[in-house]
Parts: structure tokens; sequence; C-alpha cells
């Protein structure tokens, strides 16, 4: 059996470069076997702060190859697929409200892992990560970003308003989406479908009374809903500090039980979710998380994003605590993949966002014909009053 | 009665099929504000019947969440007053999503409730919207007037699969009414989107909604003795306006007057006569069209005070008169 080192010398040897592709198009090819890697490894992860639990999500998690691999995927497609996306902006191929993930992927990707598809979710505006995660291709969500009928919404939504079996958008109202996510877990409750609903709302959003509201009912009725909070430390330009008068987003359910974990960590993220999962499938009602995580861009594509806080801050959280660096690091350190097996994935992704961004940009516009359609489910046709009023428009469902 | 028709129709509907559950204040245990959900929590138990606490926003968004996964429910407002602090709710999260998500996502909820003017209740809790969720595409708003409108556009509503505004009117729940032999069938549904001609006519066309429907009935009655025929329609829906049937009558009497509770500035009658003007009845009106609407005030409160900022019966007839010029 071929050590690993052997391969190292031969690639030495060969003068090839042992990373990356060469101008002359050579590439390395890996040629280590599986067998080569450590499987399986455990690591240690922050312990969370926990309020009215007695114990919260293990300290430790368990990460194996394949999964290891597959959220570096997901979080590099999401970020990759967002960076594209403020590319299409800034040449107006994008118009509108456009509000960028990238830092946040972990989120995302970590709760993602610990649900299953059968579960439910309903987030903000900030939604292109968990339009992905939630099973949307990617040029799906670009084409419906640049206005096409190839979009998701066949360009009626937006960037808002994506939707997906099992996944409610994307909701343009701030707060709005947390009654909504606390209903969907009444249905489940009330289908008796073992399902949870995990309904994510930002630092802004969470002093919005309707939140309160949904507490309470989620409490008495013990909903499987699990609400999430994306502290991302601003709201818009307003910080934290500014804005609440407790910044302890955990623990703001009051009498609903609460979590805070750190959302730079995809694997923090899995177990704190997993762990929520549990708590709301037994029946014990409903759990907060706060997951503490960053946004590289401003608020949305108008926004530089360095008004209300430094250069300094962003290139801090970029250069120690990345998600995507977090979990490949990791995963090198324990010998769990190679740099080129990251760099092919990486190569991979950005040939499928590229093709994804050609797809979104040559894809015809929505037709004119289907101006009016979409009104009612399940109607006759119906006419619809146009501009003016020799325009009589048609709208079928 | 009007009270006995809406508890049928959800009694009928809730037994049709589990998906549908009703939720708001006081409509279990206390058997409805109104008592127009009496007997349903007894019959159908916790899980079907939901009392919410006193946080319109919070339930409202529930509702529509809970529709949204595949749930059928009807959320009732104790008054439509109330439903201005859920309006987002109502507008944004249901009525639009159909739309928005070009049709991946429906919302098959009604939102029902008093609304309107009711007696001694002053101004906060005696708004009229129609003109405020008419306005709104992606939503169908109806207004019954009678116990078989009530029975039949209620049953529709909750089987449509999109969100349905219900306005009731309080001071009708405890009105007595005939119902038909076909009313009575569990499967009596009445299309949403059609008014009904109450009264055949020939002088003048009257177009109402809800509680005025009697008012003009009542009008009309009076008018028939000076050889005034009065043609009544009904609207029962307001959202889809059934512009058809105000065109074919309009185009037989020559002339229209609307009646409404609501406020005249940007009303449901402003809107008729807006799609007259710009349809083919339009050539057949000998007069200008008249509204009739509430005055525009907020609805005070000493009775003499509150009488007088409501169409009257007088008032229809005087307008009448005056459209026809006699």
């Amino acid at each position: 059996m071929k050590k690993p080192d052997d391969d190292r010398l031969l690639m030495f040897s060969q003068n090839q470069p042992v990373v990356g592709g060469g101008n002359d198009g050579s590439r390395v090819v890996v040629s280590r076997s599986f067998a080569d890697f450590t499987p399986q490894a455990t690591f240690d992860i922050k312990k969370c702060d926990v309020h009215r639990l007695e114990e919260g999500p293990p300290v430790k998690a368990t990460l194996t190859r394949d999964q290891g691999l597959q959220y570096y995927r997901i979080m590099q497609t999401v970020r990759r697929m967002e960076l594209k996306a403020d590319q299409l902006y800034k040449q107006k191929i994008i118009r509108g409200f456009c509000h960028l993930y990238d830092g946040q992927e972990a989120c995302a990707a970590g709760i993602e892992a610990a649900i299953n598809p059968s579960d439910h979710l309903i987030t903000a505006y900030r939604a292109h990560g968990y339009t992905y995660t939630r099973g949307v291709a990617i040029k799906e969500i670009l084409a419906e970003l640049t206005g096409r009928k190839g979009g998701v919404a066949k360009g009626k939504g937006g960037s808002m308003h994506m939707y997906a079996p099992h996944f409610y958008g994307g909701n343009g109202i701030v707060g709005a989406q947390v009654p909504l996510g606390a209903g969907i877990a009444l249905a489940c409750q009330y289908q008796g479908n073992n399902q949870v609903c995990v309904t994510l709302y930002g630092d802004g959003a969470a002093n919005q009374g309707q939140l309160f509201e949904a507490f309470n009912m989620a409490a008495l009725w013990k909903l499987p809903c699990i609400f999430i909070c994306e502290n991302n430390k601003y709201g818009m330009g307003t910080s934290v500090e500014r804005a609440s008068a407790s910044t302890d987003y955990y623990k703001r359910g009051d009498f609903i039980p609460g979590l805070r974990v750190d959302g730079m960590d995809v694997l923090c993220v899995r177990e704190a979710t997993q762990f929520a999962a549990d708590h709301c499938r037994s029946g014990k009602g409903p759990i907060v998380m706060e997951l503490q995580t960053y946004r590289y861009h401003g608020h949305s594509m108008s926004d530089p994003g360095v008004s209300y806080r430094t250069r300094e801050e962003i290139q801090e959280v970029r250069s120690k605590s990345d998600p995507i660096s977090l979990l490949k690091d990791r995963m090198l350190s324990n010998n769990m993949a190679a740099v080129e097996e990251f760099k092919e994935i990486d190569i991979a992704i950005r040939k499928e966002v590229e093709e994804a961004a050609q797809y979104a940009t040559s894809d015809p516009e929505p037709p004119l014909e289907e101006l009016c359609n979409h009104i009612f489910k399940n109607d006759p046709p119906l006419e619809v009053r146009g501009t003016h009023p020799w325009a009589t428009l048609k709208s079928v469902s | 009665g009007f009270r006995d028709a809406l508890n049928q129709a959800m009694d009928e509907e809730l037994e049709r099929d589990e998906r549908v559950f009703l939720l708001g204040e006081e409509v279990a245990q206390y058997d409805g504000a109104y008592k127009v959900s009496r007997g349903l929590w007894k019959k159908y138990g916790d899980k079907r019947i939901i009392d919410t606490p006193i946080t319109e926003m919070g339930f409202t968004g529930i509702a529509v969440g809970a529709a949204m996964a595949g749930l059928r429910p009807i959320c009732e407002f104790m008054t439509f007053n109330f439903s201005m602090q859920a309006i987002d709710q109502v507008i944004n999260s249901a009525a639009k999503t159909y739309y928005m998500s070009a049709g991946l996502q429906s919302v098959p909820i009604v939102f029902r409730g008093p609304n309107g003017a009711s007696a001694g209740v002053a101004a906060q809790h005696s708004q009229c919207f129609a003109a405020w969720y008419g306005h709104c595409p992606g939503l169908k708003v109806v207004s019954p007037w009678n116990a078989e409108d009530a029975k039949g556009l209620l049953k529709s509503a909750i089987r449509d699969d999109n969100p349905v505004v219900f306005l009731e009117n309080e001071l009708m729940y405890g009105v007595p009414f005939e119902m038909s032999e076909e009313s009575q069938s569990k499967d009596f549904t009445i299309p949403i989107g059609k008014a009904k001609v109450e009264r055949q006519g020939t002088h003048v066309t009257m177009v109402t909604h809800s509680r005025y429907v009697s008012h003009c009935l009542d009008a009309a009655a009076v008018l028939a003795k000076e050889g005034i025929e009065c043609e009544v329609i009904n609207l029962r829906t307001i959202r889809p306006l059934d512009v058809d049937c105000i065109e074919t009558s309009v185009m037989k009497t020559n002339h229209l007057v609307t009646v409404e509770g609501g406020w005249p500035q940007f009303g449901v009658g402003a809107e008729i006569c807006a799609r007259v003007m710009e349809g083919p009845a339009f050539n057949y009106l000998d007069a200008p069209a008249t509204r009739v609407t509430g005055v525009d005030i907020p609805m005070p409160y000493a009775k003499i005070l509150e009488d007088n900022s409501l169409p009257q019966i007088k008032d229809i007839i005087f307008s009448v008169k005056k459209t026809l010029n006699v």
C-alpha cells in the first residue's frame, strides 16, 4: 500500500507544482487513494451559552471526510454565487434589492446538515444561501436575480421572493416571516408529521413586536419551531448596541429556552441545530438559537458597509473566522483531504457558477403575455385592468 | 338567521375537510365574541377551534403560515377594525405571495369577521374596510347580505384556494332570513364574483352590498308606490366586481345609484362609477351616477349623530329622485 509521502516525493521529482494548475495547462492529478485520508475525526467545538436549559449541545463534533467535503462544497458554492451576484449587480444586470450572504455560509450549511428535506425553513430577505441549501439550482437563483423567465419564480419575485418545496422564501417585510414560521410549525403539529420549522430572523428583526407575539403562541401551544436569530452585529447601519436594550438574543424568548452558537463554525451550527430539532421533535415546544455570525458585504448592494464599521473589523473576521477557511484548515490539519482536492472543488464551482451566470444573462425576460398570470390559483381566466380602459389584459392561474 | 348560516357553513366545511380550522379571539370556549362559532369547539375540540391571545399581527401571521404549509385556516378578526394591526400579513404575506412566487406558493385562507358600522361603538370600532381590501390584487373580497349569501359565500370562500376577505356585519347577525331548500344542502355554494339582482326594476339601478341591500329594498318598496321601479343589485362580492351585471342593468334603466356604508372618498361607489364610465353602459346613462355613502367623518357615538352618519332610507329615496330628476 502506497504511503502518502511517496506521492509527494514523486511530485517534487517530476518538477510538478504541488498545488494548482500551471500556466502551461498542466495540472497535478491527485493520485492518492481515499484510504490515505483520515475518514473521520472528532473536533472540539465552542460550548454554547444556554438559557433555561440544563445542558446544551455536545462540545465535540464528529465529521466524516465526505461530510466535510460536502459542507465545503455547499459553503463555497454559496460564497461564489453571492460574489457573482455582486459582480452582476455592479454591471447593472441585477437591479433593485440584493442582500448578500457571504460570511454567513456556515449558518445555512450547518442548519441544512442537521434537518431533513421534509422539514421546513423560512427566512427574511438575505435568502440566496438558503434558497440554494433548500434545493434550488444556482442558475435558477441567478436567473431570478436577473429577472428572467428561467428564474425560480419566473422573474416575478426577484431577490427576496424565491420559493421551493418546504422553503417559504425570501420575505421582504422585516419580522413578518416569524409568525409565518410559527404557523408552519403549527401545521406540522396539526398534521402530526414530526417535522419542524426553522424560522430565521436577524438582529434587527429581533426587536419586532410580532416576534414576541409568535414566541408567546409557540410556547403556549408547544409548536415545533426553531427560532433562529442570525446576529451579524448590524441591522442595516445600526449596530446591535444601538438597537437593542438587550443584545442577548438567545435570551429574548424569555420563557423559551435558548442557545448562543458560534455561527462561523459549521460544526457548531450543525450540532446546535440537531439539538434544537431534537428538542422540538420531542414535544418540548419551541427553542431559540442565536447564531453569532458576520456579513462581509454591507446591508445590501447600495451599502458599502464601511460607514458604520471599520475595514479593519471586516478584515479581521475574514482572516481569523472565515467559515470556509475554518473548515478547510480543520480538514487539512487532520489529513482528511488534500489541498488539491479543495482546489479542484473550487475550480468546479467557479465553472458551475460561471455557467449559471451565462444562463442568467442570456435567458430571455418573461413574456409580457404572462404579466398578469398567477393572481389566483385554480381559477378560470380573469380579465385584469391594464394602465388604461382599453388595455384589458388576461390572467390565468 | 345570518349568524346560524355562518355557523352552519363553518360546521359543514370543518366536517368535510380536516385541514380546515378556525382561530381567533374567543372563538372556542366563549363560543365566539358574537356567538358565530357557537358549539364548534364543543364538537371539534382544541385542535380545530383555537382561542388566540390578543395578538392580531402574530396570530394572523400564524394563520397565513399554516395556510402556506397545507392547512386551510379561517382567521377570525373580532372586528375588521383590528385587522389593521395585522394588515401586513393579509396583504404582503397572503395576497401577494401566489404572484411573487409565480404560482409556487398558494395561500388558501379566509379572513372573516364583522365589518363596518355597529351600534354605538364609536369611531375606532365602526370602519368599513371594503374599499381598502377591495383595492388589492391577489385578494378576493366578499360581502354577504342575507343568510343564504352568508352560507353559500362562506363555503365558497373556505373551498377557495386563495386568500378571501369575508366581510360580515354585526347588525345582520341577528336578522332572521328565510333560507331556500337548496341552501340546506351541504354542498350549497354561491360563486364568488357574481352579483345578484334582488329586485327587478326599470327606472333606476341601485348597486349596494351588505346591510344596505335591506335599506335599498325598503327604499324601493316606498318608491314603487310612486311608480318608480328600482332594480336592486346585491354585489355579494366586492373584488372581483361583477361589472357585467351592473352594466346590463344600467343599459336597461339608464340611471345608477350606488349605496354603501363606507366613506365616500376612494370607496366602492367611486369604483363602480369609474367602471361604468369606462364601459358600454356610459352611453346609456341619462344622468350622472350618484353615490350614497357614509358621512365623511369618524363615527360619532351619540345616537342622533350616529344615525345621521350613515345612509338612511330617506337618503336613498331622495338620491333616487334627484337622479331621476323627479
